[in-house]
């Protein structure tokens, strides 16, 4: 009994391990100012200095990419949120095959693997005549952050009484002010998730970025490291960006778990 | 009919689709002001299709919905002077009691001093004060009910529209919110349209009943007239108990069933005509005095049903009668029975048998039901109309599909005292009545087989093309 609890910890610590070694290991080395990945030239904050104070090597370039990041993130969420829970309003009311088909239909973005889905965009938008830039990026963005918002809100909208919309415009309510005071507020926490998840998406997006950029220099974070590395080596301070992000979204998902067991400690009270 | 001024709602002529499904099937109906009304129905009759018409969720396909003397068929249910209690409450989960009830008035602009005043009062009509500040998933069901209620009122809609209100409650809870609701509807004077499958919500809470099956009204009337007066045995299968058995109308105030004579006090059958007659359990007498017998029987079941006892006993001509009474008889006792003449409730028979428009389409063989049939011909060329009688103990039910000429489900199953008489809905929609001594229960698929002989051929009516 016990060689099994000890062999039950010891393993869930190996899984752990190799899940989260190689992040702790960038966090370590942006710790010191050795040039390659690996030498440990003693404690230092000076890649975090340099990060900061804009003297590292090409620092408006990657500035500029952690910007079109974050911009491109935000705007394909919030129009992937709104789209998504129309989209999911609309398939819960579908009945029988119609809503089984629309189903599946919204489920196969998210399987197919993204470098299909980034050429495939690619080809549209040559054969549509959109010049490729932002624009592009973000709509691409949008089309594959969708499915994930229907996903998230399609189970608030099974938790929810069907006729509590109804009940709003008995009530006086018009259609609009029905959906804004008593559809919306109820699908929010489906909402909220979708769109956390479509901005964590479109941040660590890569392939469907690349494709869809066209040749006007946009960079985004992913194909800024990824251009960066082929040049020659990792730019140092690359490292410490990225123990930032990691602590970031760290806190966010602690966060979201907190406030969720806080939203079941109090829905287990009643 | 009722002075126009007295009416609050009228439905006129109304029907309604759902794809190929008739769900509501010419409803004509008033609703004087003030009233307590109840749709009653088995599910599926179109009491709450037609209850969403008059709130204003779906348009009648024709006939329309009339409010103190206005068509309101295209006013969006947000600028009827109406409001509706869900069937389940449909409370906003993510607001609590009061900004639930403040919810209709916060949308008129209500001044706030105002709202917190009306609430207030509401909620105290509900008994539900303190709980102002509770969210409502924290709430009891019976509690979530009273908000509901609360929060339909504040409006002060002119009627108030209650779907299956009571449903989800225990047995104890819905009995008192009765009460309460009677008590409501007294005190504030507003209409109530109630909807419900209890026969017994109905018969305690209206004013007026309306029994409906099958998208068609089958009664209206008052609780009482509804019980004692049933107008077909649908109505008196569903409200109550009742004994319901074929008889026959020997001349006025006399009628025969079991295989007695009785007297009676119905008046303008005809006479020698087939009727049924509905008894109710409670008015079947036991005496000890062979002068006031009018029948033997023997008790083969006896079971306390916590105020009465409830007998079944074998007439002396074979037929099987429910009988409620406050003393119990021994199991095989033989009883001397007798039924007073105002208990005994004749009703117009709907059909005397089963008939359908048919085509001849050849010789010996005609086609109804969407089924072609073999049967006698003589006197038809092909391509004849004609109609088809088949009475209703000459229908054969079978288990197995193979050998039937079509299938369809048992939709209802009355008792007549010593057969069963079905009715069956055919995969296309119609209706055959069978009688038969076999035991089915409601939602059987059955086979269903006619033979050729018992099909007959008439000439149809002159005039109904």
């Amino acid at each position: 009994m016990q060689a099994k609890k000890v062999f039950a910890k010891a393993y869930l610590w190996l899984v752990l391990i190799v899940l989260y070694a190689p992040i702790l290991f960038i966090v370590i080395f942006s710790f010191t100012e050795a040039k390659s990945l690996g030498n440990w030239t003693g404690f230092s904050t000076q890649l975090y200095q340099n990060l900061f104070n804009g003297s590292m090597q090409n620092s408006s370039g990657l500035l500029a990419a952690v910007k079109n990041t974050l911009v491109i993130a935000v705007i394909a969420a919030l129009v992937a949120t709104i789209l998504g829970t129309i989209a999911a309003i609309g398939i819960y009311h579908l009945r029988g095959r119609k809503k089984q088909v629309m189903t599946f239909l919204n489920n196969i973005p998210m399987i197919n693997p993204d470098v299909i889905t980034g050429v495939s965009l690619f080809l549209l938008f040559v054969f549509i005549g959109l010049s490729q830039g932002y624009l592009t990026v973000i709509l691409a963005h949008i089309s594959f952050c969708t499915p994930y918002v229907v996903l998230n809100v399609m189970p608030k909208l099974r938790q929810l009484n069907p006729n509590i919309y109804e009940a709003a415009l008995d009530l006086g309510a018009t259609p609009a002010q029905a959906l804004r005071k008593v559809l919306v507020p109820a699908l929010r926490p489906g909402m909220i998730s979708g769109f956390i998840l479509s901005f964590t998406m479109s941040l660590d997006d890569f392939a469907v970025t690349f494709f869809t950029r066209g040749t006007i220099g946009l960079d985004t974070l992913s194909t800024y490291i990824y251009a960066d590395a082929r040049k020659g080596g990792l730019t140092p301070e690359l490292k410490p960006l990225m123990s930032i992000i990691f602590l970031i979204i760290l806190i966010v998902l602690l966060a979201i778990n907190i406030r969720q067991s806080k939203q079941e400690a109090n829905s287990s009270k009643k | 009919m009722a002075e126009d001024k007295d009416i609050i709602i009228r439905l006129d002529h109304i029907s309604k689709s759902f794809g190929d499904k008739k769900v509501l099937d010419d409803i004509s109906l008033y609703v004087k002001r003030g009233e307590f009304v109840t749709f009653l129905g088995p599910s599926g009759c179109g009491k709450t299709t037609t209850l969403r018409l008059i709130a204003g969720f779906g348009k009648p396909d024709q006939g329309d919905v009339i409010m103190e003397g206005k068509v309101i068929n295209d006013v969006p249910p947000y600028q009827r002077k109406l409001n509706t209690v869900f069937q389940r409450y449909a409370l906003f989960p993510h607001l609590d009691v009061y900004d639930n009830v403040a919810f209709g008035l916060k949308l008129q602009k209500v001044p706030e001093d105002e709202i917190e005043k009306r609430v207030k009062r509401v909620l105290k009509l509900v008994s539900m004060s303190d709980y102002e500040d509770r969210d409502v998933e924290s709430l009891s069901g019976g509690q979530q009910q009273r908000v509901a209620i609360a929060r339909a009122l504040i409006n002060q809609p002119r009627v108030l529209l209650l779907d299956e209100p009571l449903a989800a409650l225990d047995l104890k809870m819905r009995k008192d919110m009765q009460i309460e609701l009677k008590e409501m509807h007294k005190q504030l004077g507003i209409t109530f349209i109630y909807v419900t499958h209890d026969q017994e919500e109905a018969l305690t809470l209206s004013d007026t009943i309306v029994v409906m099956n099958e998208g068609k009204i089958q009664q209206i009337g008052t609780p009482t007239d509804i019980y004692n007066e049933p107008v077909n045995a649908f109505v008196a299968d569903f409200i109550g108990e009742s004994n319901i058995l074929k008889g026959r109308m020997m001349r006025d105030r006399r009628v025969a069933f079991i295989k007695h004579e009785f007297d009676c006090v119905d008046e303008g059958f005809g006479e020698n005509v087939k009727v049924d007659v509905v008894v109710r359990p409670e008015d079947i007498y036991f005496t000890n005095d062979p002068a006031k017998c009018q029948f033997k029987a023997k008790v083969n079941s006896c079971i306390f049903k916590g105020v009465h006892y409830e007998m079944w006993v074998d007439t002396d001509t074979g037929y099987e009668l429910m009988i409620q009474d406050y003393d119990p008889y021994p199991v095989g006792s033989e009883v001397m029975l007798y039924i007073d003449p105002d208990d005994i409730q004749v009703m117009k028979k709907e059909r005397e048998a089963n008939t359908y428009a048919a085509k001849v389409i050849g010789e010996g063989k005609v086609r109804f039901l969407d089924t072609d049939f073999e049967c006698d011909t003589t006197g038809f060329a092909e391509g004849d109309d004609a109609v088809a009688t088949i009475r209703f103990e000459k229908v054969d039910l079978l288990d197995n599909e193979e050998d039937a000429d079509l299938t369809g489900n048992v939709v209802f199953i009355l008792y007549m005292g010593n057969h069963y008489h079905l009715t069956v809905k055919t995969d296309a929609g119609e209706n055959i009545w069978v009688d038969t001594n076999d035991i089915w229960d409601k939602g059987d698929f059955v086979g269903i087989k006619i033979l050729p002989q018992d099909i007959q051929l008439s000439k149809p009516a002159a005039g109904n093309e």
